[in-house]
């Protein structure tokens, strides 16, 4: 297959499909349009397959919430005030069990916010979003291939563990075009998990509820829910480390601010100043271990994101006070070039004396 | 000796939990009888939403999966998408429809999705107590009107029916009682012909069933009954309100 050149939000969409993605469910904002109208021109006229134009994206997301109950894979996408509105979705989703694929391709915020590339819904992904005890599996791509990669792999995991999967990019992905390959091609029929609700043929009849009057039956349903976060931890945790091995100095960023920070990374290099990055892959399940075993040769951080500090408490908690983690990042939207970062790792790289 | 009345086979054996008087066994008895007769027990998926009926799964012996308020049709649209052979069918208070899932209500309706939703109006939010509902009427006392509904501070009555019949998507509606032997055998033709709708493809249909709820109405069920017709149908009136069947120019 050979590379061509696509929107981040287009690419997202071409490997849903090759994903086997059936339905698409989504309801205008931007920065994320291309990708609902990438799937109205391409998934919705596919034999088997829907693309609904929601009226809302409350109805969307419970759309995803019922095309995923029958077994059959389903997804939507947002930006970061649409994301808000689907928490009530997500949080029954993962209350039943039920995989699902949400993007968000965030922007500033709060409120209406801008329509820039922000990383101020971090929080919000990792933490659950939603209310009650969960967590949703999150991806946090950094290029346009990445988008198309992780997007192929969110489908497979949240059909493997149960439990919906958001990606995390961010305006300035979904809208930038790169080369990109697809890895996959579209499954001839499309997949259709066993436990799918289809009328009880042959089998005594079900039901999918989230509303118990047990206490202690919700309790196992949390531990149950827990047991699968621990297996993720143990074998899903994707990260990148770049140029780590010899760093006195590393950076903490994730998406698109790690690409930024990369820049600034290498001109800090040409600089004679060794500073390297670690990129978490997987927001959550957080890459703690990978982590912390950094500290061992590197005692200095650099948490920078684009927002006013939301992942620097997974690297603290990580760390563990292995190590001193500095903040550098800019909210609203505001997209801060590698220079501006470079002069933060040159004052700080400085200030602590590793020259 | 020939038997002649028995369960359906698509109701569980089990004890209501509702109110003595309540309407909504006699509904899901109805739905279960119509289900046994067009023979879709194994195809039939039930959306129940939260409120009374949310252990509507405890009854219904067949697929049902709980919504969140309000979102049943939009649950229903992405099941009915997703796997088009199902009969899918949600079951919806006032307070589930009328208020908080207006938006999923109309637009499903209006998209002509081919769906069957079953409408219990019974002027108040049951579950939670006995609150004002967008369907309450006029000079009710409810827990959050308990000076009596009046226009000018809180609304009027909201007759979804009739809205949902402007939309083109729609192919049936029908208000119906049960509170009395005729009018339950009147609810139970209509929703016939509302699951016969979704199974010839025609598009949204829609059963509103006005229904006692004597322990938030603090009546006997004799008086609940009794309210229902000389009362509660005076603003909802019981019929036929679009039926395009027979033209079959819907959707």
């Amino acid at each position: 297959m050979t590379k061509v050149l696509m929107t981040g939000n287009a690419a997202i969409g071409e490997a849903a499909i090759r994903a086997g993605c059936q339905c698409y469910f989504g309801y205008p904002i931007t920065p994320q349009n291309e990708l609902t109208e990438y799937m109205a021109a391409n998934l919705g006229r596919r034999p088997g397959c829907t693309f609904i134009q929601a009226e809302s994206e409350i109805a969307a997301i419970n759309m995803v919430y019922g095309a995923s109950v029958t077994g059959a894979r389903a997804m939507t996408s947002s930006s970061s005030p649409g994301i808000s509105l689907k928490q009530e979705g997500i949080s029954y989703l993962a209350a039943c069990q039920l995989p699902g694929v949400i993007v968000n391709m965030s922007r500033g915020g709060p409120g209406l916010g801008s329509i820039s590339a922000a990383q101020s819904d971090y929080f919000q992904a990792t933490r659950g979003g939603g209310h009650g005890d969960y967590r949703t599996i999150v991806l946090g791509p950094a290029s346009v291939q990445e988008l198309a990669d992780l997007t192929h792999r969110a489908f497979e995991m949240s059909d493997k563990y149960l439990i919906p999967v958001m990606i995390l990019g961010d305006g300035m992905l979904g809208q930038m075009m790169e080369p990109v390959e697809f890895k996959h091609e579209a499954p001839a029929a499309l997949p259709v998990r066993a436990d799918g609700l289809r009328g009880a043929k042959g089998r005594p009849s079900r039901f999918v509820r989230t509303f118990t009057s047990n206490p202690p039956e919700l309790e196992e349903l949390n531990w149950s829910l827990f047991r699968r976060y621990q297996l993720l931890q143990k074998d899903e945790v994707s990260y990148e480390n770049y140029l780590t091995e010899d760093a006195k100095l590393i950076v903490t960023a994730f998406g698109i601010g790690a690409r930024i920070a990369k820049g600034a990374i290498r001109q800090a290099r040409g600089m004679g100043m060794k500073v390297g990055l670690f990129r978490p892959i997987t927001l959550f399940p957080f890459p703690a271990e990978q982590l912390k075993a950094l500290a061992n040769n590197t005692k200095y951080y650099l948490d920078f994101e684009m927002n006013m500090g939301q992942m620097i408490d997974d690297v603290k908690l990580s760390l563990e006070g292995a190590g001193e983690v500095s903040f550098y990042g800019r909210p609203g939207g505001v997209i801060p070039t590698s220079t501006e970062v470079l002069r933060v790792i040159t004052r700080i790289y400085y200030q602590k004396g590793l020259s | 000796m020939e038997k002649f009345f028995s369960r359906p086979k698509s109701l569980k054996p089990a004890v209501f939990h509702y109110c003595p008087g309540c309407g909504h066994s006699i509904a899901h008895r109805l739905c279960c009888e119509v289900i046994d007769e067009l023979g879709i027990q194994d195809k039939a998926i039930g959306v129940p939403p939260p409120g009374c009926s949310v252990f509507a799964y405890y009854y219904f012996d067949v697929d049902m999966v709980e919504s969140a308020h309000g979102r049943g049709a939009a649950v229903a649209t992405g099941i009915k998408r997703a796997y088009p052979e199902s009969i899918v069918f949600t079951y919806q208070g006032d307070g589930d429809l009328a208020a908080i899932g207006t938006t999923e209500t109309l637009h499903a309706a209006n998209r002509g999705e081919n769906i069957t939703a079953i409408f219990i109006n019974n002027a108040v939010y049951g579950m939670t107590g006995g609150q004002m509902a967008p369907t309450t009427m006029l000079g009710m006392k409810t827990t959050t009107s308990p000076f009596g509904r009046e226009g000018k501070f809180e609304g009027y009555p909201i007759k979804m029916s009739e809205i949902l019949a402007q939309v083109k998507g729609t192919c049936y509606v029908e208000r119906v009682a049960v509170n009395s032997p005729a009018n339950i055998r009147k609810a139970k033709k209509a929703i016939k012909k509302a699951f016969q709708c979704q199974i010839d493809g025609l598009g949204y249909s829609l059963v509103e069933i006005l229904s006692p709820c004597p322990t938030n109405w603090k009546m006997s069920p004799i008086e609940a009954w009794q309210w229902i017709d000389k009362v509660m149908s005076k603003e909802f009136p019981l019929g036929l309100i679009k039926d395009t069947t027979s033209k079959s120019d819907a959707n």
